[in-house]
């Protein structure tokens, strides 16, 4: 499915992540190479301490690598300060955490409102409201997360996430939180929106059967990729 | 389970889990102890010294000599007898004039404890059983210093008192009976009694205290005790150890009292920081409890291996309180050095016991709580994380809270009602001050809400928007910083302003100078005097001293006034006439004097006192003049202006009544800076008169209440730290929802700069409406003082307004740039991670 002229949306050149572990040093992920293409869905596999997570981190910009780098829509992230990361991401990306990260101190519609108000959006609200109307839950607009099921709260974390039509959506274990037919439900919407807004999508995961709805998968081990 | 507690307690401590609330017990206690220290060594000198604070077993004291039975009495009995007097009067150096407090005493005095004299200022001094010399005075170092006496004491160092000239012997540098006072105006003057007459300074209307002292054998001074009371007459008084020196212990107990509560803030403010610090410890170690839960430890131990951490914990850090008060006394001692003439000796450890009740009671009422809540947690927890402790039975656990500050704020007031009152402040402030706070959170949370979809940065708005959010902490955070500042902005702000509206109430020219004991002849030389040197000749009024007797033919009765009013009672009354009131005199009931009352005899009363002791318009009154009995109607009323430093009487007779009796005369006049020498002149001139330098005095009525206030602003800085403290613990307790939310917004494309500032906003605002409150606090207060204690109008500082924001921004931002580090510090990922 991938555009094979086109140019990768994210690219990753000779990524290492290394950190001090007392007086050694833990390699976490060494030389990964990795590039996707606009409208692909890569699953990352891999077990538990693989680098999976680590990946996606620096992926995402959000943390910092120690060799290697890392080319989101052409930019190269770790060119830019911490600031013009957070500008791109602002434009580019979407997330979906295994823990959600709703802020428990906003309501429903206002944690989908908060990055179209960092973005300086003007019909935020009305924005807002209609994600969350798409993914089920216009009748709980003011409710804080605490008073939501944990399929809800990741409803409103897929209505964050696509509310900004981002180019990439990065999603960390997005049902490991949940029952099973929760779950099923949650990637079922994660599908649907994709689709809809043909957004490019990196899931990481150790549920096989959910990799396999996606175009391409790699696998993780020991901070490499063994198999693309 | 001890060893296993104490290990964790340094698990934690390196963990940095328990400094909070450490500090919070290190402040409170230090607080509290600093001053019961302080006292402590006070009482202690007050009770060892109770015999030498008199000077003798058994003193006499009257207002006019004792007759020969009593003195003859004494001698009868095998007791030894020593005689003083003590008055106010001028000395003349040779530049000075100086007030001075002089006390003539005759051989044998004191009776108990003993003089020390030193040859020269700052040399040392040695125990005396001598008196002054004939001829020759000792003068304390205060006085020393005023004349300009510093050097070897040779008989060039000469003074003069009254008609005579003596010689400076000796620089008295203790005194026993001087005793400690926060009201030693003027410094002493210590003489031989057989040189008194000479002087001519005790004449009629002179003020002097008689006083007679015994001493001897217990049951000896007991029987003669017995012996003297029912025969004690109007003006007389006894003190034995008993009843030594009530007013001085009853004025420091107050001092101290006053002081403890101050500590007290100190303590309240402590423990809603222990509160706070102790329910982020046990928020943080859930996880641990049920992991503990699962490999089989039982709610019962592992409270008490908690349990025992804590009260590990807080022994450690009441000993080091306690350690941090005994320095803070000697800075309070340091403070107060010149009030408290007596050597102090060194505290008991009664005060640190205190100190360690204190810090563990505050321990169980605010800690205690929350602790027990981890009991409730399910060992569940390590499967379900969502799962967390028993919604907490709050009510139970402030009510502890409440009843423990209550039972200590009783304890330290030392009486129920006081200390009620005192809490009654305390929740009325914090009532008034958390609904504002609500109110304005809700407002400024409401007001963003509302436009949410309007242009302005985001940042700003969602940091405002914050506000409401986390409304409980807020609070938490507007009560201990405004608490804090509105007692900054009083001892600032509010107290210079009521004394410069006080001060400003007083009249460019109005007298600083008082003449007291003025003879009749004396008054046309003084006027020819004062015309000489171009001074206005002021008013000179008569004055008489009577005793008031009966009311409407009605024996006075001493014992049905309360303490002040019977101290004016048992006193001579300072008794003028006149036949027209002076200007400064507002009638408010009754009429000026008539032609008929002038002919029959007719009183005016001052407004104040006749409220005091019940006479109204129409009362006869009966006073006793010179071994004489007058009687004559009230017939008006009249209001004082105290402020005006005019010559003011309590009671104003027709001259027909007292023109007969033995009178001196009184004025009082204004002397510019420019002809102050002239004082010195006048009491030259005229020996047996005192001049009455006012502004000397009120200059050092000033310096003994500063000291006090500095005293009292020293153990503020407790409740300052203290409130700093809970500001910190309340920032701790919402610190890993705001790392979250940072974390989520950067990662959702959030710049450094609006994480910060959505942060600023929040604590910008949070800062404007402590400073806000406590500048509405400061003002209230200063109001109700000026309108209620000293009753002039209250003018509004416009300053405070700006000084209390000011500083509550000004604290706010400093948390808000240490909350900022640990924001910023680490990568997003981690904080998403941690979470």
């Amino acid at each position: 499915m991938a555009a094979i002229n086109a140019n990768p949306i994210l690219k990753a050149a000779g990524l290492s992540k290394n950190v001090p572990s007392g007086a050694q040093t833990l390699t976490i992920l060494q030389d990964i190479e990795l590039a996707v293409m606009p409208g692909e869905a890569l699953a990352v596999l891999g077990a538990s301490g693989s680098g999976k997570s680590t990946l996606l981190g620096l992926l995402a910009g959000l943390d910092a690598p120690s060799l290697g780098s890392v080319w989101l829509d052409g930019h190269e992230l770790f060119k830019l300060d911490e600031d013009g990361r957070a500008v791109l991401r602002a434009k580019l990306l979407g997330f979906v955490f295994q823990s959600f990260q709703l802020l428990p101190a906003l309501n429903a519609q206002e944690n989908v409102m908060l990055p179209l108000e960092l973005a300086g959006s003007r019909n935020a609200a009305a924005l807002a409201t209609a994600m969350l109307e798409r993914v089920g839950l216009g009748a709980r607009l003011h409710h804080y997360p605490k008073h939501l099921s944990g399929g809800e709260q990741q409803r409103v974390a897929l209505a964050r996430a696509f509310v900004m039509q981002p180019k990439l959506l990065l999603a960390d274990e997005p049902t490991g939180n949940l029952d099973a037919a929760t779950g099923a439900g949650i990637i079922e919407l994660m599908f649907q929106l994709n689709a809809e807004h043909g957004t490019t999508l990196v899931l990481v995961t150790h549920d096989e059967m959910l990799a396999r709805r996606c175009t391409r998968q790699i696998r993780l081990a020991g901070g490499r990729i063994m198999a693309g | 389970m001890l060893p296993l507690s104490l290990k964790m307690l340094g698990r934690d401590w390196r963990a940095g889990e328990l400094r909070v609330l450490a500090l919070a017990l290190v402040v409170a206690v230090a607080s509290v102890t600093s001053v019961g220290f302080f006292a402590d060594r006070v009482r202690q000198a007050l009770a060892r010294e109770a015999h030498q604070l008199l000077g003798a077993d058994l003193v006499l004291r009257a207002d006019h000599g004792w007759p020969d039975e009593v003195r003859e009495e004494i001698v009868r009995r095998g007791l030894a007898r020593a005689e003083t007097l003590n008055f106010v009067s001028m000395v003349r150096g040779s530049a000075q004039a100086q007030l001075a407090s002089i006390k003539a005493v005759s051989r044998g005095y004191p009776l108990r404890g003993t003089l020390r004299v030193a040859q020269r200022m700052n040399a040392p001094d040695a125990a005396t059983r001598e008196v002054p010399r004939r001829g020759t005075v000792w003068i304390d170092e205060r006085m020393a210093l005023a004349l300009g006496v510093t050097g070897r004491l040779d008989n060039n160092a000469v003074i003069e008192l009254g008609n005579v000239t003596f010689t400076v012997d000796a620089i008295l540098t203790m005194e026993p009976d001087r005793g400690v006072s926060f009201f030693n105006i003027a410094p002493r003057l210590m003489m031989n009694l057989a040189d008194v007459p000479a002087t001519g300074l005790v004449q009629t209307g002179s003020r002097v205290v008689y006083q007679l002292l015994a001493s001897g054998e217990r049951e000896e001074v007991d029987a003669f005790e017995k012996w003297l009371s029912p025969r004690l007459a109007r003006g007389e008084r006894l003190r034995s150890l008993a009843n030594a020196r009530p007013e001085i212990r009853a004025s420091l107990e107050r001092a101290q009292k006053f002081i403890g509560l101050t500590a007290m803030l100190a303590v309240v403010l402590a423990a809603v920081a222990v509160s706070l610090a102790t329910r982020r410890y046990t928020q943080r170690h859930l996880d641990a409890y049920a992991v503990m839960r699962c490999l089989g430890a039982t709610q019962t131990s592992l409270f008490s291996l908690f349990a025992g951490e804590f009260l590990g914990l807080g022994v450690l850090a009441c000993a080091v309180g306690c350690a941090a008060g005994y320095v803070a006394q000697l800075v309070i001692a340091s403070l107060v050095a010149n009030l408290v003439v007596v050597p102090l000796p060194p505290p008991s450890l009664l005060p640190a016991v205190q100190g360690l009740v204190i810090g563990i009671v505050l321990l169980l009422g605010f800690a205690l709580p929350p602790l027990l809540q981890l009991k409730g947690v399910p060992a569940l927890r390590v499967i379900r994380r969502e799962l967390g402790p028993p919604a907490e039975t709050a009510l139970m656990a402030y009510a502890a809270g409440a009843l423990t500050i209550g039972a200590l704020l009783v304890w330290q007031a030392d009486e129920v009602r006081l200390g009620m009152i005192v809490m009654g402040g305390f929740s009325l402030a914090l009532a008034v001050f958390s609904l504002a706070a609500f109110g304005a959170l809700r407002f400024l949370g409401r007001a963003v809400r509302g436009r949410a979809t309007l242009h302005g940065s985001i940042a700003w708005r969602y940091g405002l928007a914050s506000l409401a959010r986390r409304t409980r902490t807020n609070v938490v955070q507007i009560l201990a910083l405004s608490l804090g500042l509105t007692a900054i902005l009083l001892l600032t702000f509010t107290r210079g302003d009521l004394l410069a509206t006080w001060q400003a109430r007083i009249p460019e020219n109005a007298p600083n100078r008082f003449i007291v004991n003025i003879q009749p002849e004396q008054r046309a030389p003084l006027m020819k005097f004062f015309s000489d040197n171009t001074v206005a000749e002021p008013q000179v009024y008569p004055m008489v001293r009577g005793r008031y007797m009966a009311k409407n033919g009605v024996p006075v009765d001493v014992d049905q006034f309360e303490a002040r009013a019977r101290r004016m009672v048992e006193r001579e009354f300072n008794l003028s006439y006149m036949e027209t009131m002076p200007g400064h005199n507002r009638i408010v009931e009754g009429r000026p004097f008539e032609r008929t009352e002038l002919e029959s005899g007719g009183l005016s009363v001052e407004e104040g006192i006749a409220k005091t002791l019940g006479w109204n318009v129409g009362d006869r009154l009966t006073w006793e003049v010179a071994g004489q009995s007058i009687t004559a109607p009230v017939t008006s009323v009249r209001k004082l202006e105290w402020d005006s430093m005019q010559v003011n009487f309590f009671v104003i007779a027709t001259p027909g009544l007292l023109a007969g009796a033995p009178t001196s005369f009184i004025t009082s006049f204004y002397l510019p800076h420019s002809l102050a020498p002239l004082s010195n002149r006048l009491s030259q001139r005229f020996p047996n008169m005192t001049v009455v330098d006012l502004s000397a005095i009120m200059r050092q009525l000033q310096d003994v209440t500063n000291q006090v206030i500095r005293a009292v602003q020293f153990v503020f800085l407790f409740a300052v730290g203290a409130g700093l403290l809970v500001l910190y613990s309340a920032l701790l307790s919402t610190q890993d929802e705001r790392v979250q939310e940072a974390a989520v917004m950067r990662a959702l494309g959030a710049t450094r700069t609006q994480v910060l500032n959505a942060q600023r906003s929040e604590f910008i605002a949070l800062g404007l409406i402590a400073g806000g409150l406590a500048a509405c606090g400061a003002t209230g207060i200063g109001y109700a003082i000026a309108a209620f204690v000293f009753q002039f109008p209250f003018h509004l500082n416009h300053w405070v307004w700006l000084a209390g924001p000011a500083l509550g921004l000004a604290c706010l931002l400093i948390n808000a740039f240490a909350a900022a580090r640990s924001l910023l510090r680490q990568p997003p990922i981690m904080a998403l991670r941690e979470l």
